[in-house]
């Protein structure tokens, strides 16, 4: 049995594909990390206990809320954020259509809509409009973009169903 | 500004090619890809990290801290108490203006409400200012918080929203009701809301010397600027406010609080730079909160059911150290013609954060409960709502007589009840089931808001490249001021938007009067288009003058602006490249002011209002009483629309805050603690995707030649009145029920009725 400790640890964490070797409390939470630490601070801090989503960022490949993590528990593993979504200069087809369609007002929420709905085409690449409305209800829009978000989503799963490669970031 | 008249009608209003135009956002890319950098993304070299302790009783004072064991936390740079905070040079109490805040600036050890700032940790992390903040451990004096409206005595406040009396009358309202065949009076409470935008307030702020630059959200750059040089007494130009992006507002960023000013204060303390980020907790007390209401609304009509008299009495609350008093009974100023109407108010003071302008204030708290009792009176009435709103409809504005500037509220009307279907509403309740047997229930609303302006001013420069650049201190909270004035401030140049610069967000441009009031893009606009005009205007008469120029002598005719050229009015065959004009006379550039105001003839002459009409369909589960919206159609006339495609989501959005208020809002005050109980995103709800079905938005077409020379209303708040309204009729016409406490909520829904 390990002792619980408060000192610092190293980590080893693999961001939209480079490696990062930090030293970190085991305090710090995962979204305080990228967006200090690493100075990703793309990935947003809405509510900092699970509920708003603006957090989200994909942990091996899965969605977290990264305000819900520490740091520590990403030793090993692959994070990826909004900065590494984009493939280079071409952005992901959920960009693009958020982008084109109005998806987003303010763009505090954004990034975690995107993260999340990457996933969620991912696994369903062909969804309803009910589908993607239950699947991002984990995510709050105060602005509230909700109409024009189903709306890019939609569009982006179709131009994804013709295009299938155009999907591939890095994380 | 400069006039020069070059003919009746300016070349930049008749010509613009961007206007109108639904373009996309400018920033569209950098708010997909995390690139747009929010207040609390910077980070400048030797940054501390700030995090208030605030006060978890609502009334007394802080008896002691801890301060020792906080500091001796590793980590931990200062403790800034009222014992050690630096001096400030306004008494953070003084109130000189209506638009302004009193503010807990650590002054003395006074607790007014729950969540009021009583130190700030400063330390080279978060994590250690955050341990460092609850280490200190607060004891408290504590007296009994009075937090309840009906409780306390009540007063008639001086004055509600900003500068609006407290009590106006036309005809007289008793003799209406006495003459009236159908009377109905019905009580409408409405609850305490906060704003919470999705990015809680933040503040960077660094310290050169007695100049700072700040980064945090704000809704009026202009008065924060001016509110830190008065409370620091240093020169406003010693003070740079950046603001490129808010991450949403609503009213909670505009006047300058409490916690951004504490973040300045820190980095005074420890002269270094200093980051303060609230905790979403703390976005409910210090940052302004929509007030709670209850309004008495007396009704009653002819046989026909022609208004006879209107009575909307409210009552409200404000803090007890600072007047703001949510103007909920003056929508019935407007709306609905009757020869006698009546307005008023009393209020009472709580141990709260002071209330603020929160989307719609005043218009959608008072819409909800004056749409609930017009749909009461029509039922009274036997009437259809529709008919009779329709039966009611003010062809001039009922309270002072005047016309209206403009007013497409029939059509709006008739496209959205179209489009819903709403002929084939039966008119009695409980009578429309879904095939699973739930009850369906179809309501409508009026949705109104004033036409707004302030003041607002720009900058524009034509360069000799042929290019421009345009400047105003306008802030985008994410209605898309940074690709809508960049459209009329292109069309004010004759540019395309790729041939100029649009310079904004920032308090070193000249001043765009606040984002608020659904005021900014007329406002911004019209300085920016006055901008362009002058530059043209002094550009045309560069040529127009000289001899050698293609437009020499057109000075009568005049000339248009266009693609980066001047062109004859009467002979579009001549023209001249701006680059030429410039070039020719040796000059780099050239330059124009913009200024804007509303116009005070036009306001004395006319009434001038954006209207529209929402059309609702709710489900509600006859035993469990869960309520879903599942159809929405709002149609809306604001005068010159310049660009549809965000004022299409500026009207999704306030048509789901319309949901939210009539269903989902509701922030708790324990009467016992005065604490807020549900502060954060978990407990105060607020819609999510799953709790919207598929909405439209019907743009109707309206032109306004009053408002102001581009004809624009405002768009932002418009859509969240009316909205909450339909929802709550139709959840009356699905169950026979009227909830006059919002939000309606299941519980609500299935109690026993009283009486
Ligand atoms: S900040 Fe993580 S879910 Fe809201
Ligand atoms: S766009 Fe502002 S919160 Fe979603």
């Amino acid at each position: 049995m390990t002792e619980p400790s408060a000192s610092p640890r190293p980590i080893r964490v693999s961001v939209n594909g480079v490696d990062h070797e930090r030293t970190v409390e085991p305090r710090l939470l995962l979204s305080d990390f990228l967006r200090h630490d690493l100075g990703l601070t793309g990935t947003h801090v809405g509510c900092e206990h699970g509920v708003c989503g603006a957090c989200t960022v994909a942990f091996d490949d899965q969605p977290v809320r990264s305000c819900l993590m520490f740091a520590v528990q990403a030793d090993g593993h692959r994070i990826g954020t909004i900065e590494g979504m984009a493939d280079g200069e071409t952005l992901h087809p959920l960009q693009m259509a958020f982008w084109e369609l109005s998806g987003l007002q303010c763009g505090f929420c954004t990034p975690g809509f995107l993260i999340t709905a990457r996933d969620f085409l991912a696994r369903n690449p062909d969804p309803s409009e009910q589908e993607v409305r239950e699947a991002l209800s984990g995510n709050l829009c105060r602005c509230t973009g909700y109409q024009s978000i189903v709306a890019a989503v939609l569009e982006a799963a179709r131009r994804l169903r013709q295009a299938p490669l155009a999907g591939l970031g890095k994380s | 500004m400069s006039e020069i008249v070059l003919s009746a009608t300016p070349a930049h209003l008749r010509h613009g090619s961007n206007i109108g135009q639904p373009l996309t956002r400018r920033d569209g890319i950098l708010k997909v890809t995390g690139g747009a950098r929010f207040a609390a993304d910077n980070h400048p070299p030797g940054m501390l990290y700030a995090v208030l302790a605030v006060s978890s009783v609502a009334r007394g004072r802080v008896a002691a801290l801890d301060v020792a064991a906080a500091k001796a936390h590793p980590g931990i740079v200062e403790i800034m108490t009222s014992a050690n905070k630096p001096p400030l040079a306004l008494d953070p109490d003084a109130k000189t203006n209506p638009f302004m805040r009193r503010l807990e600036l650590l002054q003395n050890d006074r607790v007014r409400y729950a969540n009021q700032p009583i130190a700030v940790v400063i330390a080279e992390t978060l994590e250690a200012a955050t341990e460092g903040a609850a280490l200190l451990s607060p004891r408290y004096e504590e007296e009994a918080p009075r937090v309840r409206l009906d409780a306390a005595e009540s007063f008639v406040p001086p004055a509600v929203g900003v500068g609006h009396p407290s009590e106006a009358e036309i005809g007289d309202v008793e003799t209406g009701l006495a003459g009236s065949l159908r009377r109905i009076e019905a009580t409408y409470e409405t609850p305490t809301q906060f704003h919470n935008p999705m990015e809680p307030h933040a503040i960077v702020a660094a310290w050169d010397g007695d100049a700072l630059t700040v980064d945090t959200p704000s809704q009026g750059l202009a008065m924060a600027q001016a509110r830190i040089a008065e409370l620091f007494g240093i020169p406003a130009e010693n003070v740079l406010v950046r603001s490129p992006f808010l991450g949403g507002g609503f009213g909670c960023k505009g006047l300058f609080t409490g916690p951004q000013v504490l973040g300045i204060m820190a980095a005074r303390l420890v002269g270094r730079p200093v980051k303060l980020v609230l905790r979403r907790e703390q976005m409910f007390g210090p940052v302004g909160h929509r007030a709670p209401t209850q309004q008495t609304l007396r009704l009653g009509t002819d046989a026909d059911g022609a208004l006879l008299g209107l009575s909307h009495h409210t009552r409200t609350a404000s803090s007890t150290f600072d007047d703001f008093f949510e103007p909920a009974s003056d929508v019935s100023h407007t709306l609905y013609a009757s020869p006698a109407i009546r307005t008023s108010y009393e209020a009472v003071r709580l141990d709260t954060g002071t209330p603020t302008f929160m989307r719609a204030p005043g218009e959608a708290s008072g819409s909800i409960a004056l749409e609930s009792a017009i749909d009461e009176m029509a039922e009274a009435c036997g009437m259809d709502p529709l008919a009779f709103r329709l039966r009611n409809y003010a062809e001039l504005e009922p309270i002072s007589g005047k016309p209206f500037s403009s007013k497409a509220l029939r059509a709006c009307y008739a496209e959205g009840a179209e489009r819903f279907g709403w002929k084939a509403r039966p008119l009695r309740p409980r009578e429309m089931r879904d095939a699973s047997g739930l009850l369906v229930g179809w309501g409508v609303g009026t949705a109104t808001f004033p036409a707004l302006m302030f003041q607002g001013q720009a900058r524009a420069v034509i360069r000799k490249d042929g290019t421009g650049i345009v400047e105003t201190g306008a802030q985008d909270m994410g209605q898309g001021a940074w690709t809508a004035l960049a459209q009329i401030a292109a069309d004010g140049l004759g540019l395309s938007m790729e041939q100029m610069e649009f310079r904004s967000g920032a308090s070193n441009l000249p001043d765009a009067g606040i984002a608020g009031g659904s005021a900014h893009t007329a406002t911004a606009g019209m300085a920016v288009a006055g901008a362009g005009a002058d530059a043209i205007a002094k550009l045309a008469a560069l040529a127009t003058g000289d001899e050698r120029s293609a437009l020499f002598g057109a000075g009568n005719a005049g000339v248009i602006a266009r693609d980066g050229r001047l062109f004859r009015r009467d002979d579009e065959s001549r023209s001249e490249s701006y680059a030429d004009i410039l070039n020719r006379a040796a000059l780099a550039e050239i330059e124009g002011r913009g200024s804007s105001a509303a116009d005070p003839i036009a306001q004395a002459n006319y009434a001038m209002h954006a209207h529209g009409a929402v059309f609702a369909e709710v489900k509600v589960d006859p035993e469990l009483g869960q309520i879903r919206v599942t159809r929405l159609v709002g149609a809306f006339a604001a005068g010159r629309i310049i660009n549809p495609r965000l004022v299409r989501s500026q009207y999704y959005g306030g048509m789901i805050w319309g949901v939210s208020f009539a269903l989902h809002e509701h922030g708790e005050i324990d009467p016992r603690s005065g604490r807020p109980m549900n502060p954060n995103l978990g407990e105060y709800h607020v819609p999510v995707n799953a709790d919207i079905p598929s909405i439209e938005a019907i743009l109707v077409a309206e032109e306004d030649r009053h408002v102001n020379a581009l004809g624009i209303k405002g768009v932002g708040e418009i859509a969240i009145t009316g909205t909450a309204g339909a929802v709550a009729n139709a959840v009356w016409h699905a169950t026979g029920r009227r909830i006059r406490r919002f939000p309606i909520t299941l519980e609500r829904l299935t109690e026993p009725a009283p009486r």
